[in-house]
């Protein structure tokens, strides 16, 4: 019970840094700070545009695959693994 | 039968022998078979096909075309049907998966100990998901009607008629399969088009980098750049910053397109289709990457569309195109009447503008974008024979796995669950198959006779699944006290509220002239329009459930045991009934 509580604890804890992460690149560059980012260019993109239309789907891609490894590390941490 | 039309014909059929091969290979013997496959997809094969089956003709057909002219503001659809997944993935499919049964309600039902709640939840999906294949069906039609010039109902026939044979022998487990091999046709269809688009306009083969690089005609103009001053001399608002309705409005349209996605039951159940909790945490990653690939290409298209448009009516600024000398694609549009031109000035040249006073293009459908954009570019005719494909492998794709969600619903959750639980476990398959058949008639008919309110509609689903599904079951995970009547306050209210809203801008079922508030944007809840409306009604659904369920007492002790069991990987079987 006691190990469990912990590992729910920690899996909590790496769920909200996915979703800080998640809200950051999204709403955060693509929506609200749109207009500042937008003074700075990459390439011929500007900058907030880009995180709208192409940098959040690489960041929930990466996050995706990243909360998984984690979640497998912890898993086994907690040998709490499926047999 | 000229070259287009051979090639459109090998393309589509050669297709479709494809799919029915697979589904014969792969047809179902058991209900596990035919709900979710047995329990044995890996996690890539079931990334493709959660992406066919996400993909449908809307993402296929209408998305590009909708960025093309919302510029910016359709950045919420790039942003709204991808982020979904990483809710999906961090706060559903494992605990769904782990818990391990066959459909959505069936999950609600255990959670909530109620079948009060389980048939809420069969009813929400079945509006859901009926909504979305009327739209399905009507891409059929037109795709058939417009490559293969046979006639809209026909075309809709032959449409029913291959995702009967593969979806209803197949079950989950033939669709599934033929959903990897549409996954291909599709993603072909669509990124060798931007491909070819791409290295016209700007010399760089990637889409996803031409969209951010000069011009190959030796300006050395960005692409963004010249399309920024080229909408904005035609009067239309600047394409990179052009918002929808506002930040507040966009923020709530693309957060209720997120959670409507992680809500949806046809995505959530292939989640119960693969081996283990590992795997279905990782098949949200690959399902991702395989939706990436369309959703980064995208914008590409809309925008070097858009750019293709209007470079073909206005080649250099103040010099316009002659009606008389108009391209063949302009003229097969034309005769759909999806593409207007009317000589206002009477100058013989085609004049476009914002200012709908001096504006002689007085209808371009968005919808035409993506299937015309190879035409426009002059690409050869192998290539827009693929794109006919791609477009029917989209929509028959998304078709098949939300009839399996409504079938699933009515045979295991209404009739196996509730009507007559000691139905046996053939009659039950039997069951399942006999409903689909109804449900593709059923969708069939509406697409032959789309009711006025099909349009509006999508919005609906979306917001029933945002305002209903995702709070009660992330709920039921997150919070072990959360009881059976609170969730059933909380999805009722959610959803009534959401529809409320829907209703009161945009009328009774849609029917014009019903709405008490007018559909007009001065009456608008702090400016949020209907479509983005899903989000509140979450946000309603949380905060009743937390307070009822303050006010009733928590979840009984046996229900928090539930919870913290499928909290946890350890132990998990495969997807099994009982």
């Amino acid at each position: 019970m006691e190990t469990q509580n912990s590992y729910w604890a920690e899996n909590l804890r790496l769920i909200l840094i996915c979703l800080a992460i998640w809200f950051v690149s999204s709403f955060g560059f693509g929506l609200l700070l749109v207009e500042p980012l937008n003074e700075i260019r990459l390439g011929g993109y500007k900058l907030g545009f880009w995180f709208a239309q192409q940098g959040s789907i690489y960041v929930f891609v990466a996050l995706v695959f990243w909360y998984s490894s984690q979640m497998n590390k912890l898993d086994k941490k907690y040998n709490v693994e499926e047999s | 039968m000229d070259e287009l039309k051979l090639y459109t014909y090998i393309a589509v059929f050669g297709s479709f022998a494809l799919y029915f091969a697979i589904a014969w290979w792969a047809r179902a013997g058991s209900t596990s078979d035919f709900y979710v496959a047995g329990g044995g997809v890996t996690p890539i094969q079931n990334g493709m096909a959660i992406g066919a089956d996400w993909m449908s003709a809307a993402s296929f057909i209408s998305m590009a075309g909708l960025i093309a002219f919302l510029g910016y503001g359709g950045s919420v659809f790039l942003m709204g049907w991808t982020g979904g997944y990483v809710l999906l993935a961090t706060l559903l499919a494992p605990y769904m998966r782990k818990h391990g049964k066959f459909t959505v309600p069936e999950f609600i039902s255990d959670r909530y100990y109620s079948k009060t709640a389980r048939i809420v939840a069969v009813i929400c999906l079945i509006i859901a998901s009926l909504t979305y294949i009327i739209g399905q069906m009507k891409g059929v039609g037109v795709a058939f009607s417009r490559f293969l010039e046979v006639d809209y109902g026909l075309g809709l026939g032959i449409g029913m008629m291959v995702v009967w044979v593969y979806a209803v022998l197949g079950g989950m487990k033939g669709i599934t399969y033929t959903q990897i091999a549409q996954y291909c046709v599709l993603i072909f269809a669509y990124t060798i088009p931007a491909v070819f688009i791409s290295l016209q306009l700007t010399g760089n083969p990637i889409p996803q980098l031409g969209l951010g690089s000069t011009l190959a005609d030796g300006s050395g103009v960005y692409l963004l750049d010249k399309l920024d001053s080229v909408v904005t001399d035609l009067g239309f608002k600047e394409y990179t910053t052009d918002n929808l309705g506002g930040t507040l409005n966009m923020f709530a349209y693309t957060m209720s397109l997120m959670i409507g996605t992680a809500g949806l039951p046809h995505v959530i159940m292939r989640f119960f289709t693969v081996p283990s909790v590992k795997a279905a945490r990782s098949s949200a990653g690959y399902a991702l990457v395989f939706i990436a690939l369309l959703y980064t290409v995208a914008p590409a298209v809309g925008a070097m569309a858009r750019y293709n448009l209007i470079n073909t009516i206005e080649p250099t600024a103040g010099q316009h195109m002659d009606y008389s000398e108009r391209p063949q694609w302009f003229k097969d549009w034309e005769k759909t009447g999806l593409l207007q031109f009317e000589d206002k000035n009477n100058d013989g040249k085609v004049q476009y503008s914002a200012d709908p006073k001096t504006n002689e293009m007085v209808k371009v459908d968005r919808d035409i974008m993506v299937l015309a954009n190879p035409a426009i570019a002059n690409l050869p005719n192998w290539v827009i024979a693929l794109v006919a494909a791609g477009g029917l492998a989209a929509a028959l794709s998304t078709a098949a796995g939300l009839l399996l969600a409504i079938s699933s619903s009515v045979s295991h959750d209404l009739m196996k669950g509730v009507l007559t639980p000691d139905m046996s476990e053939k009659n039950e398959l039997l069951a399942g198959r006999i409903v689909m058949t109804l449900s593709i008639l059923v969708a069939g008919y509406l697409g032959l006779h789309p009711p006025g309110f099909a349009a509006g509609t999508v919005a609906l689903a979306f917001g029933l699944a945002a305002s209903s599904i995702f709070p009660a079951l992330m709920m039921g995970i997150f919070s072990k006290k959360m009881s059976g009547k609170a969730a059933v306050a909380g999805m009722c209210s959610g959803i009534g509220i959401t529809m409320l809203y829907v209703f009161q801008h945009k009328g009774i079922m849609f029917i014009p002239g019903t709405s008490f508030l007018g559909d007009m944007g001065e009456n608008w809840f702090f400016g949020i329009s209907p479509n983005a409306f899903g989000a509140v009604g979450a946000l309603v659904n949380f905060a009743v459930a937390f307070i009822v369920c303050k006010l009733t007492g928590d979840a009984p002790k046996e229900i928090q045991q539930l919870v913290e069991n499928f909290r946890i990987p350890k132990g998990a079987g495969a997807a099994h009934n009982h």
